[in-house]
């Protein structure tokens, strides 16, 4: 019997490839042709391609890789052109955003304006994939789920990006493009807002991140563990509950009480999914828009808890008489 | 099958060479964490043992010559051109030079490092130049400063160990070294840099805030926006510099901080009004000490925008919190006190 309990798919039903079913007018053709991969379909479906490009997923290519470009030959740049160092440094280097006093103007190309130039690109590349992945979707006949997930995703970049760079006036309240950079960005974001511990909106994001984590674990290893029931035909399961369903749901009664569906976990999943990057915009766009220090508005609110103090009493320096400036 | 256990094998050496390529940039365990706040609130300092017993070995000071008669001539009346420590009895005065040498050129040929041999009072060489400013700094740091040095005071040796130019002193970062302006700026920061412990912070926090005096603060007053214009840019260059003390202390940002909010001065451990006094010291001694000698200075001792090598919080503390472990060498050297007629009035008591 096939046992499903691995890391790895150990049985690979293969059988002539396909392209797929046909597509209607104003669908470009596929490209490529259909193959096997063995080692892919380890851990995937084992035919690979034909991939649908199309007017909108070649434009999304063309921008996303202009902006690659321009992030890349920045960071090239700032090594003198020194592939070495380039390789060697790569997890520092960047593309930074204007220096504030720029505001919202057009800043001098080394400055900041080659970061717009790239935001440009990069917004266009996406939403022109965001487009693809909703008319994909309707051309076979699918829910807009995945497209509208995909959304959430971009309302979260283009808080950090866009919409608040615009509400606070300066471009330069932008994210770099780098990776220890954005890093430490996110770091100084949260010390120059009084720390986004205490914003609400973060730690809601938080939940919804760790709680799909926590539910992809949970749905992924329930359905591992009734497939020698037939548990992983999960849409099957749904209209024709069968013993894997039900054993899967007592286990979980069982355990804590309570148990979603075969449809419902599903639901919950992509919630706590899209919840993630909605909240955590949510909680971004408040950020120095409409709340300046997120510990001071935890104390008016009550939020923070007061700890005993147990140092002496320290006073400000900068407050006191006849020190040093 | 066989294939299969080819597989968990590629599988199995690839986990475990990505964990040991992941784990070589770490200290081995264990640290001691000592508790530095209210407890369950993560007020604690890490130390890692053996860097700490490393740390601890670097930093010892040297024995103090035996203390030298005050009786006799004054330097200032047997010697000529002494300007700073005239008031000391020869004796004294001869000390402290030996000490100078030990301290700060002992590899250097002696008092020639300083000296023309053939005419001790001449102030040809610019290293006494520069000395006879030193002095006068470490007298001004060890007077006007006690919010930071308190009675422990400095001396030369603090900065020097032995070295005629400490190990750590920085100089103003040239940030677009290459012909290029047209792309690749870094905005000062984006390179492993140790200043900031190797993050991509800015790396070069010291010309603005310890040789200008930009804002250090970047939070507002009041929880709702009032007006405060600071950026998340310039919050990188605060944690940039606050990276550096750290650093140089060799201590968490809890030492000073409650990092539950880092601007809240009721909720700091004193260290942090100590340190605050220190940033302006070492912003007042750079730009009333060190900057003034930019033209002494030869340009082998420059960096590379031709201005002078400076303090920060490093040059002294060397990765102690307190440098050489809280040791007084002062107590030593109470000329060092005070500027000369004071420094003249502690060696009489």
């Amino acid at each position: 019997m096939a046992d499903y309990l691995n890391l790895f798919t150990t049985v690979q039903a293969t059988g002539p490839v396909h392209h797929g079913e046909a597509l209607g007018p104003g669908n470009s053709p596929r490209t490529g042709h259909p193959g096997i991969s063995w080692l892919l379909g380890k851990i995937g479906n084992a035919q690979i391609g034909p991939i649908y490009l199309g007017g909108l997923g070649l434009a999304s290519l063309i921008c996303g890789l202009i902006a690659f470009n321009i992030i890349g030959m920045n960071m090239l740049a700032s090594v003198n052109y020194d592939p070495i160092q380039f390789v060697r440094q790569l997890f520092w280097l960047a593309l930074e955003p204007p220096p504030p006093e720029y505001g919202l103007s057009w800043p001098p190309l080394n400055q900041g304006g080659w970061f717009l130039i790239c935001g440009i690109f990069l917004t266009a590349s996406v939403l022109l994939w965001w487009v693809r992945v909703y008319r994909r979707a309707i051309q076979l006949g699918l829910g807009t789920h995945v497209a509208w997930a995909f959304a959430a995703a971009l309302w979260l970049m283009f808080v950090l990006g866009f919409f608040r760079p615009i509400l606070m006036g300066s471009w330069g309240e932008a994210v770099p493009y780098g990776i220890f950079p954005h890093l430490d960005w996110t770091a100084a974001l949260s010390i120059r807002y009084g720390n986004l511990f205490y914003n609400p909106f973060h730690a809601l994001s938080i939940v919804f991140l760790y709680g799909s984590v926590l539910l992809f674990a949970m749905h992924g290893a329930t359905i591992l563990a009734v497939t020698r029931f037939g548990g992983e035909r999960e849409i099957e399961q749904i209209v024709d509950r069968g013993t894997a369903s039900e054993r899967a749901a007592l286990f979980w009664r069982w355990t804590m009480g309570f148990n979603a569906t075969m449809e419902s976990i599903h639901r919950w999943a992509w919630w706590f999914a899209v919840l993630c990057p909605i909240t955590g915009g949510i909680g971004i766009l408040l950020t120095g828009t409409v709340v300046d220090n997120w510990y001071l508005w935890a104390i008016k609110h009550g939020v923070a808890p007061a700890y005993p103090n147990v140092f002496p009493p320290v006073i400000d320096p900068a407050l006191s008489l006849g020190v040093k400036p | 099958m066989k294939s299969m256990s080819f597989i968990r094998r590629v599988a199995t050496y690839a986990a475990g060479l990505s964990a040991v390529l992941l784990l070589t940039a770490c200290e081995r365990p264990f640290q001691d964490s000592v508790q530095h706040g209210y407890r369950g609130t993560g007020m604690v300092q890490v130390y890692n043992p053996r860097m700490l017993a490393v740390k601890t070995e670097a930093n010892q000071a040297p024995v103090a010559l035996p203390a030298a008669s005050g009786e006799g001539p004054k330097a200032g009346q047997a010697y000529k051109n002494v300007q700073v420590l005239g008031d000391l009895s020869v004796a004294q005065f001869n000390r402290l030079m030996v000490s100078i040498t030990a301290w700060v050129s002992p590899n250097e040929g002696g008092c020639v490092y300083c000296h023309n041999p053939a005419n001790f009072a001449e102030d040809t060489k610019y290293t006494k130049v520069v000395a006879r400013r030193m002095l006068q700094m470490t007298q001004a740091i060890n007077s006007e400063y006690k919010t930071h040095v308190a009675e422990t005071g400095v001396t030369c040796y603090t900065c020097h160990r032995g070295q005629p130019v400490p190990s750590q002193v920085w100089f103003t970062a040239n940030h677009q070294p290459y012909g290029s302006n047209f792309m690749g700026d870094k905005a000062g920061q984006n390179e492993p840099s140790k200043v900031v412990g190797l993050s991509s912070l800015p790396n070069d926090p010291f010309t603005p805030f310890l040789l200008g005096d930009l804002n250090i603060r970047v939070n507002g007053p009041t929880a709702l926006p009032s007006g405060n214009r600071q950026s998340t840019k310039q919050a990188e260059w605060t944690y940039g510099l606050m990276t550096h003390m750290s650093e140089s202390l060799g201590v968490n940002c809890t030492y000073c901080h409650n990092s539950r909010s880092f601007q809240s001065w009721e909720n700091s451990p004193p260290q942090r009004a100590t340190a605050w006094h220190g940033i302006r010291m070492a912003r007042a001694l750079n730009t009333g000490y060190l900057e003034p000698l930019t033209a002494t200075f030869p340009e082998h001792r420059k960096g590379e925008l031709g201005d002078v090598a400076k303090i920060n919080c490093g040059t002294c503390h060397q990765g102690a919190y307190k440098p050489l472990n809280g040791a007084s060498m002062l107590k030593d050297y109470p000329e060092l006190a005070a500027p000369s007629s004071k420094a003249a009035q502690v060696a009489a008591n």
